[in-house]
């Protein structure tokens, strides 16, 4: 167990490597010198520019310039804004938070819809409510979530009125008010997700039905429900929970839609923010972010795999 | 219902009722069902309908660039990778790691952002971003299928590596591959309308589903008609596309046949 954890690390290690390197080249993807870009909208005193071309290393060769990148990210030293000359790595600690609390609220909300809409479809296959469950997931999975989230706004923000379509809300003020902030983006990132792993749920709970066990529980004579409940749920869920794991990962991508959608203040929107304004430096480290939140967040599923299902060994 | 999109995108020119870029200033924001505007009009007074019937084109366009590009590319290094094992596969696989590892959509957005936003960006962006899992999937075939008794005949029978690769591996690859083509352009096709809807997809004036939203979105409460009809659009399309891979896996993979 312990040799399967350490490997799975020791893995990790060149994807993390591979990751600095993408975003190191994405600087250089851009045509001409890019302090020269980087500074295109501001009136820059010759120290500033110099200021820059020593920090990124530009007037040295390019592994140069990758070995120095790589060595300021080790030290935590993540570079300033140039539009706000904001240290990147406060703004990015400012927001991280807010971009979990989204996708785990997402998640949550997903799991809650699509377990038992999956096993109730599966239980009840080719029943009116399986083919209801069916067209609605395939709704879901189809539906561009930033479609949803201007439909949901429009509705619910602007012509009802009853939730809050801005931003972010503090325990502070009450818990209402930090849950309807939350509505709105949850929904919009968790209806897709939800619909997915509903069809997941409900492939995974009929493929587990078909099992000998199952056949030898029912000739026990035990009750259907116990069946379902004790027996083959509990198998059933790994798939999903593999899955809903993987997807938090792209949860973390689809951030980018939704934040800039119902201005919630984090990573997402930094980033389209830097976009906006061509802030090469936040362009680059909340890229690098998102990356490695994907990768740990991929490899804390397999860790807890391997807790969930004691059938797996790693050797 | 694909068949319609195809049809708008093909003959565009003589099903739409006017010009998706003329402008009428007069008539800003007209509502659907107004005489001439069946769908209505945008802020610069452009029939939507219109616009909706050009976009199929782009949409469609993209789509299947972006799988051609994602295809050629992650069969051919998965090919490579599978069949010669060894230090190729290792860096190939390592390679797919890492690309695997971006939210897909981040990585597009952070390219396209430095590349500069237009359609061919777009393609080529999406193209890059998204052949990891023809790599994956071509890959995992070819490993089963040196083993079989027909590619060690072909070997017998002095064949090359590349003719054994392209002309005999390949070929039992392909139902897996159209599966994944299928359900990875309508991927492509809601990457594009992404991508479109933040502003950094296809330009305007450029009738593009994603980017019709993203200019749709300022004008929210006067006119909810310009979000409505391109967002009922990008899900028809989607919708279709995702049926058909759905159908196409289940005639095409023996797995699932009972």
């Amino acid at each position: 167990m312990l040799t399967y954890l350490v490997r799975r690390v020791l893995i990790a290690i060149p994807v993390l490597l591979g990751i600095t390197f993408i975003t190191f080249a994405l600087l250089h993807l851009t045509p001409g010198d890019p302090v020269r870009i980087m500074l295109a909208t501001e009136q820059v005193t010759p120290e500033v520019a110099e200021r820059l071309t020593e920090f990124y290393s530009l007037d040295k060769p390019w592994y140069v310039q990758y070995g120095r990148y790589l060595g300021n990210l080790l030290r935590g030293d993540l570079g300033v804004s140039i539009t706000s000359r904001a240290d990147i790595a406060a703004s990015i600690a400012n927001r991280l938070p807010n971009t979990i609390l989204l996708a785990v609220s997402s998640m949550i909300l997903a799991l809650l819809i699509a377990l038992p809409v999956g096993i109730i479809s599966a239980t009840h296959r080719n029943s009116i409510a399986d083919y209801v469950s069916l067209t609605a997931s395939m709704i879901g999975v189809s539906m561009p979530s930033f479609w949803l989230g201007l439909l949901l706004l429009l509705q619910f923000g602007l012509a009802w009125k009853i939730l809050p379509i801005w931003g972010v809300g503090r325990l502070s003020n009450g818990l209402w008010d930090f849950i309807s902030h939350l509505i709105l983006p949850s929904v919009t990132m968790g209806t897709g997700l939800a619909a997915l792993l509903a069809r997941l749920t409900r492939a995974s709970v009929l493929e587990v039905l078909t099992q000998d066990y199952i056949r030898t529980a029912r000739a026990k004579g035990l009750k259907e429900r116990i069946v379902l409940y004790r027996h083959a749920l509990r198998n059933a869920i790994i798939p999903v929970i593999t899955a809903a794991g993987l997807q938090l990962g792209y949860l973390l991508g689809g951030a980018v839609i939704v934040e800039s959608i119902f201005s919630w203040p984090g990573l997402g929107r930094l980033t389209i923010q830097a976009i906006q304004k061509r802030d090469l430096p936040v362009i680059q480290i909340s890229t690098l972010v998102f990356a490695i939140a994907f990768v740990l967040v991929t490899l804390l599923v397999d860790v807890l795999y391997t807790f969930i299902d004691p059938r797996i060994r790693y050797d | 219902m694909l068949l319609g999109f195809v049809i708008c995108a093909i003959f565009a020119d003589s099903i739409a009722p006017h010009d998706p870029l003329e402008m009428d200033l007069m008539s800003p924001f007209q509502k659907p069902g107004s005489p001439g505007h069946l769908l209505g009009t945008d802020n610069f007074g452009r029939d939507i309908l219109s616009r909706l019937i050009y976009g199929s084109r782009i949409s469609l366009t993209v789509g299947l660039v972006v799988v051609s590009i994602a295809a050629v590319l992650g069969s051919t290094l998965g090919l490579l990778s599978g069949y010669y094992g060894g230090a190729v596969d290792i860096l190939v696989m390592r390679l797919v790691e890492v690309f695997a590892a971006f939210p897909f959509l981040i990585l597009a957005v952070a390219v396209m952002a430095v590349l500069g936003p237009s359609i061919y960006n777009v393609m080529l962006v999406l193209g890059l971003v998204n052949w990891p899992i023809y790599a994956r999937l071509v890959r995992s075939q070819v490993l089963t299928l040196r083993e079989t008794p027909f590619v060690e005949a072909a070997k017998a029978t002095g064949c090359s590596n590349g003719r054994i690769m392209f002309l005999h591996i390949l070929p039992n690859c392909t139902s897996s591959l159209t599966v994944t083509a299928a359900m990875s352009i309508a991927g492509a096709i809601l990457a594009t309308a992404a991508l479109g809807f933040l502003g950094l997809g296809v330009q305007p004036p450029t009738p593009e589903w994603g980017m019709m939203l993203n200019e749709g979105k300022d004008f929210l409460r006067r006119a909810p008609h310009m979000i409505t009809y391109p967002g009922v659009a990008i899900m028809l399309i989607v919708l279709s596309l995702n049926f058909i891979g759905d159908g196409l896996r289940d005639a095409l993979d023996p797995h699932l046949r009972s």
